[in-house]
């Protein structure tokens, strides 16, 4: 008899989303100048969740002008009182993590278990690390006076709404800026619940400002005269546009952008946990991470034996609602997102791959993608070069670690990569020579407020994290 | 319950190879791929936050009743507490006779006798620990004959220990040759065999990797289960190290053919420490293991947790240790 | 045409052009006539590339004066493919340099500062011809130019100390975070400081391990040309700095658009060219450094022209083989 587990779903009830939502400006919500609104949907269900103001163009100055207001006394503030307000917040996201866990899944698709245990401890973990620079920034390495640059603009992605706007957030206000954050169109709730506690934790007007809407949006707010600074995470065309929009402006500019990382299994792995790190590499958040692992390399010695073991274990994921708490997959976060993946896995077979996906049932509304697996995959596919942003794994082979490591660095991107062997000066040279930001070994998709990420390459410039995320917002 | 009679090293040529030496064997288990402990822990946790509920929750209650190895392994132990032992594996909660019997009675081989008696007929199992356990410190012909008394007063199964200062000083071969001497001890008359279940101590073991070897040095040699721990140490039975003893039952049978059972022992106390374990068989091992010809726990206070809760679950209201046996 | 050929050409043009200005201290060292009535042996000015001395492909020179408009000599006048086998070469030598010791960087480094002292006669002279200035002035520029050296022969070693570190995560895992040299940057060097100028932008982006392809200011190159034959005798590998004269506007596009080269500093470009650039590098996002980073060449840097062509990888790996059975300790 199989053990089949009963539905375990988390309640809803935590989480009481209003039918609609203004714009937070000046530290009060207020509708879009011209009145307009969309919708935010459930990815897992096609629900209608909320009607959000649209930010236009008067939107944005009005925001900006509210950042600009209160710059001045926020960045006169004492550092360890503006620390004290970012403890507070990181205090009140503690308490209310599990409202905003079920949030996140809601608005996003992806599974209770990471908002649970991923996203929203790294939310408030990061509020707290950055809390205590706010008061030590002369300590940082960056001078012994340390200036704040003054309004901020932000434009988070939709992948880890939350978590992306503590990111921005986080170190933005301990350097003593104030911002302008602009949520994805696809998941603006909770950057609006985060405007909220910011009003429990009393931040002062203005400080914070959140701007629902689309891209027109974040392409006003970043060409907006009154922005000193620009962060974005997102894709790497969006990135590149940015970057010649600021281009000949004063605007300091941060971008954490696409990849294609390449996860690498020597034949001396420890193989378990290799096959973990290869699912968490890739189907981590349905595979919609930026530095997730979405090239396997493996050494054709043990190609047949890792593929055999790695899709033993996919079968065994749990592909389905996102509120249930065994969901190890949940859904894509947006039809436009599943039609790109689903046209690059067309391409992917078109061009003579061998796609493998996983037995699982998805469920009939919403928007769903089966774990697949590409085989004889080369580089020249397109499945191997083009960011798919999605639960797709292209599998290549290599043969010599010289090999591995020229295969994984042949690409435009250089934000993320793995390696799995037990051989530790083999670790130590293969990452000295891997051009990535983050190189994970014998692990996969950790992360830590303390620890500086970012890209190389076409993967972005500037990290986020750490003493090195402080420089992101300092004039130096 | 069907009959085992595996013959685990006739899977593969080149694991037969494996165990010509002492160097050959020493070669196949430090080739035996690394296991990185973060991850592994990392794993165990995961599964470990499954949420079971409701219906799969009483399913998971009563199989894991009826995979208890209910023991009692005291110097006090006596005929009274072993047959008082017997008569609750029977019949686990007076209060519901539908509740599961356990799987067997874990004794000290004097002890077989007795239990074989009270347990006549009922269909659970007699389980007897042997090898001068829990130590394993004897000399080999003292083990034997340990086992030999435990299968001759008529124990179903053997739960052996391994000679871990053996293990721990390289000496494979010696600790291979061990267990493939006690599992012919295992043999009765008729051509039947008591069930080998070797016991590595794990905690003793210190490493994962050991660990790993462990247990396809026993396989290799002949084990029918494969068991953590004595559960007279410090650490026995841990979720990380037990999923690695359902790693390696995974793989010798992917290799072999061989269906290889996995025995947590020590430790588990609670309904929800055995939910976890069944959670990490299900997803490690398949369905194929979750039946207690495959899989068991050694544990004594586990039953009546899982009897409370299965108390509340009939009853909806939260049960008492008053409302469970003590035996 | 051949070298001797070219080189009797030019001679000739040289003479026809400096004879009627010749005459005063501001002549120009090149085509004075000694007062023992010997004529000089005037230097042909080269392009820096992979370590050699090649004329510009496109065998374009163009007129370089002092202050007062006295010939100095003939530059060469790069073209866009000098720019791209510039490129070329800075790439080739990035693995080799990247890869050397920190230490080893900074003893090359100061191998230069010590090449650089003995010459100091020589680039006194150029650079008082090249902006103007008095000899004691044009003298400060070159010590302090020594001195920018050896200030970063001592950081190759350090900086990776202050800009990287481990990382307290809190997990069992060991995090390091190591600043990388970013690749092949790019210099518009400074219009402004035709040496210390063209040090201070060099010589951060080469004591991180970056290899350079760098553009002399562009009305006084002589002394970023004079440069290259104390790299090329200081053991600084070939390829690993390429220095190319010409016009910023002509050479930036170009390398500003170049997908393999990985960072640009755009110190020597107007604000209009500068923007147009920073656009163009865009395409492969570069590292782009903006004019007016550094205000005051006399002054003592700071991290920040290392800083930019860093990039910090951080590397994670479990902790926690010590009991890992559990058992207890």
């Amino acid at each position: 008899m199989a053990f089949e587990y009963a539905p375990a779903p988390e309640s809803r009830a935590v989480v009481d989303i209003r039918p609609t939502y203004g714009l937070f400006i000046d530290g009060e919500f207020r509708d879009a100048a011209d009145g307009k609104v969309f919708k935010t949907v459930s990815p897992s269900t096609e629900e209608v969740l909320a009607e959000v103001a649209d930010a236009g163009a008067a939107d944005v100055d009005a925001a900006v002008a509210a950042a600009r207001r209160a710059f001045g006394p926020w960045s006169a503030l004492p550092g360890a009182e503006r620390g004290k307000y970012l403890y507070r917040i990181a205090r009140i996201i503690q308490e209310r993590s599990r409202e905003l866990a079920v949030l996140e899944t809601l608005d996003n698709g992806k599974p209770i278990r990471e908002t649970r245990d991923a996203d929203l401890p790294l939310v408030a973990a990061h509020f707290f690390y950055y809390a205590g620079w706010a008061d030590k920034l002369k300590h940082a390495g960056f001078g012994p006076e340390p200036r704040p640059l003054g309004v901020a603009g932000q434009v988070i992605p939709w992948n880890f709404p939350l978590l992306m706007l503590a990111w921005k957030i986080a170190p933005a206000l301990a350097t003593g800026n104030t911002v302008v954050l602009k949520p994805a169109e696809t998941t603006p709730l909770s950057a609006l619940f985060f405007a909220d506690i910011c009003r429990q934790a009393g931040l002062p007007k203005g400080v914070v400002n959140i701007l629902t809407g689309d891209g027109r949006a974040g392409a006003a707010l970043v060409a907006h005269e009154g922005v000193d600074k620009v962060a974005f995470t997102g894709s790497t065309a969006v990135g590149k546009e940015i970057a010649r929009t600021v281009a000949g402006t004063r605007k300091k500019v941060t971008l954490e952008l696409g990849g294609k990382g390449a996860n690498i299994v020597f034949d001396d792995a420890p193989i378990d946990q290799a096959v973990e790190g290869i699912v968490n590499g890739i189907f981590f958040n349905q595979g919609q991470v930026c530095c997730a692992g979405s090239r396997l390399l493996v050494q054709e010695s043990i190609q047949d034996e890792l593929l055999d073991s790695l899709k033993r274990r996919l079968a065994t994921l749990r592909v389905g609602d996102p509120l249930d708490k065994n969901t190890d997959v949940g859904a894509i976060n947006s039809a436009e997102q599943l039609a790109r993946i689903t046209a690059l896995a067309e391409t992917g077979e078109a061009e003579g791959a061998e796609r493998w996906s996983a037995p699982c049932e998805l469920p009939d509304s919403g928007y769903w993608f089966a774990p697949t697996l590409f085989t004889g995959v080369s580089q020249a596919h397109t499945v191997a070069r083009e960011e798919i942003f999605g639960p797709v794994l292209s599998v290549l082979t290599f043969r010599t670690p010289d090999e591995a490591v020229a295969k994984a660095n042949n690409t435009p991107y250089g934000l993320s990569a793995g390696i799995w062997t037990e051989k530790g000066s083999r670790i130590l040279a293969v990452a000295n020579k891997l051009r990535a930001g983050v190189v994970w070994a014998n692990t996969f998709n950790k992360f830590d407020p303390t620890s500086p990420f970012g890209g190389y390459k076409e993967s972005g410039s500037g990290r986020e994290g750490g003493r090195h995320g402080l420089e992101a917002y300092l004039d130096v | 319950m069907p009959s085992v009679t595996s013959t685990p090293t006739a899977g593969t040529a080149a694991l037969a190879d494996a165990t010509a030496s002492d160097a050959a064997l020493r070669r196949f288990l430090h080739g035996l791929p690394g296991v990185d402990a973060v991850g592994l822990e990392a794993r165990a946790a995961m599964l470990g936050t499954r949420s079971i509920k409701t219906t799969a929750k009483a399913y998971a209650i009563d199989l894991a009743i009826s995979m208890i190895d209910l023991t009692t392994l005291e110097g006090a132990d006596t005929a009274g507490k072993v047959r008082s032992l017997s008569a609750k594996g029977r019949r686990p909660d007076p209060t519901d006779p539908e509740t599961p019997k356990v799987a067997a009675i874990c004794v000290y081989p004097d002890m077989v006798a007795t239990a074989k008696e009270a347990l006549a007929g009922s269909g659970v199992k007699v389980a007897s620990v042997a090898t001068a356990f829990p130590a394993g410190r004897a000399a080999l012909p003292v083990k034997l004959a340990d086992t030999r008394d435990a299968v001759a007063a008529g124990a179903d199964e053997i739960d052996m220990v391994i000679d871990r200062g053996a293990f721990l000083s390289g000496r494979y071969l010696q600790v291979f040759e061990e267990i493939r001497a006690v599992k012919e001890a295992c043999a009765r008359e008729d051509g039947s065999a008591a069930r080998l279940k070797v016991i590595f101590e794990t905690g003793e073991l210190s490493t994962y990797d050991n660990i790993r070897r462990a247990c396809w040095l026993a396989m290799l040699a002949g084990a029918d289960f494969i068991k953590t721990s004595t559960g007279k140490v410090g650490v026995n039975a841990t979720p990380p190290n037990t999923l690695l003893l359902m790693e390696a039952a995974r793989d010798f049978h992917a290799a072999t053919g061989t269906r290889i059972g996995v025995k947590p022992a020590g430790g588990i106390r609670t309904t929800k420490d055995a939910v976890k374990y069944l959670v990490m068989v299900n997803e490690t091992l398949g369905e194929d293991w979750l039946s207690n010809e495959w899989f068991r726990f050694g544990a004594s206070s586990l039953l009546n947790d899982l009897l409370m809760q299965r108390q509340k679950l009939r009853t909806g209201r939260y049960s008492g240790p008053d409302y469970v046996t003590v035996d | 045409m051949s070298e001797q050929d070219e080189r009797a050409t030019k001679a000739a043009g040289k003479a026809a052009k400096t004879k009627p200005k010749a005459k005063g201290a501001k002549a120009g060292a090149a085509a004075e006539v000694t007062a023992t009535g010997r004529l000089s042996v005037l230097k042909t000015y080269k392009l820096f590339v992979g370590g050699k001395f090649p004329r510009s492909e496109s065998g374009r020179v163009y007129e370089v004066t002092d202050s007062e408009g006295n010939w100095l000599a003939n530059a060469p006048l790069a073209s866009r493919k000098d720019a791209r086998d510039a490129v070329v070469a800075a790439r080739k030598a990035f693995g080799g340099w990247s890869g050397a010791t920190a230490y080893n960087r900074g003893q090359v480094l100061y191998r230069v500062a010590e090449m650089l002292e003995g010459r100091r006669e020589q680039f006194v002279g150029e650079v008082a011809d090249a902006e103007g200035l008095s000899r004691a002035k044009a003298a400060e520029q070159v010590d302090a130019a020594v001195d920018r050296w050896v200030w970063y022969a001592g950081w190759t070693d350090k900086v990776a100390q202050v800009a990287g570190g481990a990382n307290p995560v809190a997990g069992p895992y060991f995090n390091l975070s190591t600043p990388e040299p970013t690749g092949i940057v790019a210099v518009l060097a400074p219009q402004d400081s035709s040496f210390l100028g063209l040090v201070s932008v060099l010589a951060p982006a080469i004591a991180t391990g970056n290899t350079v392809v760098a553009v002399a200011a562009e009305r006084a190159p002589l002394p970023a040309l004079s440069l290259a034959e104390v790299l090329a005798t200081s053991d600084v590998p070939g390829g690993v700095v390429n220095l190319l004269s010409g016009r910023a506007a002509e050479l930036g596009p170009p390398l500003a658009a170049h997908q393999d080269v990985n960072a640009i500093d755009l110190t020597g470009a107007d604000a209009e060219l500068a923007r147009e650039l920073e656009i163009a590098a865009a395409d492969n996002l570069k590292r782009v450094v903006r004019p007016g980073l550094t205000s005051d060449w006399a002054v003592e840097p700071g991290l920040e022209r290392m800083l930019a062509y860093l990039e910090t990888k951080t590397v994670w790996h479990p902790t926690g083989s010590l009991g890992a059975a559990g058992s207890a300790y």
